[in-house]
């Protein structure tokens, strides 16, 4: 092969190689959606179990980030994904076992639900309406469909406390439940407005900035 | 053959051009262009584009007639392959001064109608903690409704109603509204798009916007401030309604959120640093 051709192989080679690594970086970036789980239906309501704990599994990317968590009703199996589908125009009982501690609420305002079936929610069996907002771990909020619930945060000298995902039943920790009605098909954000991003500047990097942790989306099918 | 006189043409040109476009723009492009009349402030701003239009129009048809024509009247023909050079430029005493005249007139005229417009209600925007162009409040004071940004949605406090906060935003009409912005974390944006109304929300501060409502109307309240992963979704409805119908919901309001409202602090221009709770 001839000098000329040979620069010309190397060139188009060259060339190709980067076109194909432009493409798959688009490819992933435009395909990268976080996994989803559909919630189980029971009858007409459907319910959705969730875990929040102080850090994430130790062989997690970011094991100290605060995250939720997809579990089951005896909170075992749990999984890493914050995209939960949900049935549109239907009632959706969740559960959440939260294991965090005590963060504080940066608005008080929040420290009441809204947006959920009678305005109230269930805190260990118990219906109320809001809690102290400097106890609050943690909160689910859909902001755009009006739901938002806080989540009492466990105290610092409760004994047997969770530190990195999973965590048993068996663990320090509350049961918070609340019905919701989903609005029609689309996709909803959802988030957490406690700034429990330990160690960031002001509690909102890390894993507040980051879908997969304490937010993400809930997909209405 | 006598020469051509280019630049009695293009004058030609331009004023034709400009006697049609300009009560075109004016009086049919103008008028629909955003943000509406929903609101005094609104109203105005859509005054000073038309304005802004009506002087522009004029300007850019100077600039495309002259462009067309040189492109046209100046282009290289034929000359039997020769590339002949065109006569010597000379400085020109009258088309300097004219020049000079004209562009300070207008960027002065610009200078002073945007300072009285400003000067007169404010427009619509921020003005810090102490606003020099708050609108006449002869008949009745302003409605004060605080405006809390923080990651990612805004919320509504009204000083004159408890200090109730809540988690949309109503307004009666017919009213002049004081907004005072602020942010609890990052620095937001308040654009009320419909009431002409746009403040930043900055974390310690409190700006202040007035607008002054007319019919009932419902806007969009958006975050003009990239504020980190949900800035996007930062978003509201806003409704203007009558003023019968704003007792009644800041009624309801004030009875769904008596558990919020005790939890709340003293109502206060700002909230930031204190309380600030971090992580952990």
């Amino acid at each position: 092969m001839s000098s000329y051709g040979r620069r010309l192989l190397l060139v188009t080679s060259a060339t190709a190689i980067v076109c194909v690594a432009i493409g798959l970086y688009i490819g992933l970036y435009l395909t990268n959606v976080p996994g989803s789980v559909a919630a189980t239906r029971v009858g007409p309501v459907t319910n959705l179990y969730l875990g929040t704990v102080p850090a994430a599994e130790t062989t997690d990317p970011h094991p100290t980030w605060v995250s939720y968590y997809v579990v089951s009703p005896t909170s075992t199996n749990w999984q890493h994904k914050t995209t939960f589908e949900l049935p549109a125009h239907s009632l959706v009982h969740v559960t959440v076992y939260q294991f965090d501690g005590q963060s504080g609420l940066r608005n008080p305002f929040i420290s009441q639900a809204t947006g959920t079936v009678g305005g109230t929610f269930q805190l260990n069996g118990k219906t109320t309406k809001a809690i102290d907002p400097d106890t609050a771990s943690h909160v689910f909020a859909i902001p755009q469909i009006g739901l938002s619930v806080p989540l009492e945060g466990v105290a610092d000298n409760a004994p047997n406390q969770c530190g990195n995902a999973p965590c048993s039943l068996s663990m320090a920790h509350y049961t918070i439940s609340f019905t919701f009605r989903t609005p029609g098909k689309g996709l909803y954000r959802w988030q957490c407005f406690v700034p429990c991003a330990a160690g960031y500047m002001l509690g909102f990097g890390g894993p507040m900035q980051t879908v997969g942790y304490m937010d993400g989306f809930i997909k209405v099918v | 053959m006598s020469e051509v006189n280019h630049f009695r043409r293009v004058l030609l040109i331009w004023l034709v051009a400009s006697v049609i476009a300009t009560p075109l723009v004016i009086f049919v492009l103008a008028p629909i262009v955003p943000p509406g009349n929903g609101t005094v402030e609104s109203s105005g701003q859509v005054t000073d584009n038309t304005v802004l239009f009506g002087l522009s129009t004029p300007i850019a048809l100077a600039v495309i007639v002259w462009f067309l024509y040189a492109v046209i009247a100046f282009r290289e023909r034929d000359t039997g392959g020769a590339v002949l050079d065109g006569p010597p430029l000379r400085g020109d005493a009258r088309i300097q001064m004219w020049w000079v005249v004209i562009t300070t007139t207008i960027v002065l005229f610009l200078a002073g109608y945007g300072s009285v417009r400003l000067l007169s209600d404010g427009a619509g925007g921020g003005q810090g903690p102490n606003p020099i162009a708050a609108p006449s409040q002869a008949k009745d004071p302003a409605l004060q409704v605080q405006v809390i940004a923080q990651q990612w949605q805004f919320t509504y406090r009204f000083p004159g109603y408890g200090g109730v906060e809540t988690q949309h935003l109503y307004i009666p009409a017919h009213t002049t509204i004081e907004f005072n912005v602020t942010s609890l974390d990052v620095i937001h944006s308040f654009w009320a798009f419909q009431l002409g109304v746009k403040a930043d929300a900055n974390p310690g501060e409190n700006n202040i916007a007035y607008v002054t409502t007319k019919q009932p109307l419902t806007f969009n309240i958006r975050c003009a401030e990239l504020c980190g992963v949900w800035h996007g979704y930062m978003f509201d409805t806003g409704h203007v309604v009558t003023k019968a119908q704003f007792a009644a919901w800041i009624a309801v309001q004030r009875a769904q959120f008596a558990p919020a409202t005790r939890s709340l602090p003293p109502y206060s221009k700002s909230y930031f640093p204190d309380p600030q709770r971090l992580g952990g």
